[in-house]
């Protein structure tokens, strides 16, 4: 019988079977942008519906920011780089 | 003004008055995202009894200072190429390297396709869908170095009304809600079906 490797009776942690948490695209409420343009802008962005644009925009009004998509890291810096193009303030972060 | 055209474009009347100042707004933005490595900005001026709009605004925007990769000291291009990590400045360092030369380049294509399409002295401008897209982000972009330079809140015409008339701002405020009405034209042309 040979002696198994120290590595293997180890105990995993939790964080090992947990898949890697998505990534979020947050836009931030700004006094310039016009609630019609950011709508049209979410609309346009992401392909949502107007309702659903209109809902991320209503949120970002009044609670400072919203969470518009998720996904993997490398999606939501593209979504932050275009955003940063219509002049949105937005931001990248992972869900925590 | 704008009205929708066929093929999800918009088209709109201008007058010479308002062409030469879309085109006054635009040229210091475009000025601003050229030069990334300004001069300190000047300490700043006490308002003016001016009554020449193009000078104080001139005054207002010339103002600026830049140091990529780090987050833009003028706080006009810190607004218009804004970090893309909240708390993490390595990240939004490493962010900024590859993507701020590109957003520079893609918001000055946006403010070359507004002085392109827009007739010198007034009369119609007639927009596909996609230079429409281009106008909206260039108006933005206008926008947003006036909401910065004039501090306007989401209530800015409260703020307007709070100025003493002989305040030069009054008028920058003024062209800042008139760009508004502008973009929103252009925005309510556009998805109208």
């Amino acid at each position: 019988m040979s002696v198994a490797p120290a590595e293997v009776d180890l105990p995993r942690s939790a964080d090992e079977v947990v898949p890697e948490k998505p990534w979020l695209t947050i836009v931030w409420n700004d006094p310039v942008n016009t609630m019609s343009y950011v709508t049209y802008v979410f609309e346009y962005v992401f392909g949502y519906p107007k309702s659903k644009a209109e809902k991320l925009m209503l949120d970002v009004h009044h609670k400072g920011k919203a969470v518009v998509a998720s996904g993997s890291r490398e999606a939501m810096e593209r979504n932050v780089e275009v955003l940063h193009g219509y002049g949105l303030w937005a931001t990248v972060r992972q869900d925590t | 003004m704008f009205r929708s055209t066929k093929g999800g474009g918009a088209s709109a009347w201008l007058s010479a008055g308002e062409a030469s100042l879309l085109r006054a707004l635009v040229v210091p933005v475009m000025d601003l995202l050229i030069d990334p490595e300004r001069p300190a900005p000047p300490p700043p001026a006490e308002p003016s009894e001016s009554t020449d709009l193009f000078d104080d605004l001139e005054k207002m925007f010339n103002e600026t200072t830049a140091e990529p990769p780090t987050r833009p000291v003028d706080p006009v291009l810190a607004r218009l190429l804004p970090d893309a990590y909240q708390d993490d400045p390595e990240a939004a360092g490493e962010f900024r390297k590859y993507t701020e030369s590109s957003l520079r380049e893609a918001k000055k294509y946006f403010a070359q396709t507004l002085l392109e399409t827009l007739p010198a002295k007034g009369g119609r401008v007639k927009l596909s869908a996609e230079q429409a897209r281009d106008w909206l982000r260039a108006l933005n972009d206008v926008r947003l170095m006036f909401g910065v330079r004039l501090e306007v809140t989401e209530d800015f015409e409260t703020q307007l009304a709070s100025l003493d008339p002989k305040d030069p701002r009054v008028a920058a405020f003024e062209v800042y809600g008139w760009l508004g009405a502008v973009q929103e034209s252009l925005v309510h042309a556009i998805t109208s079906k």
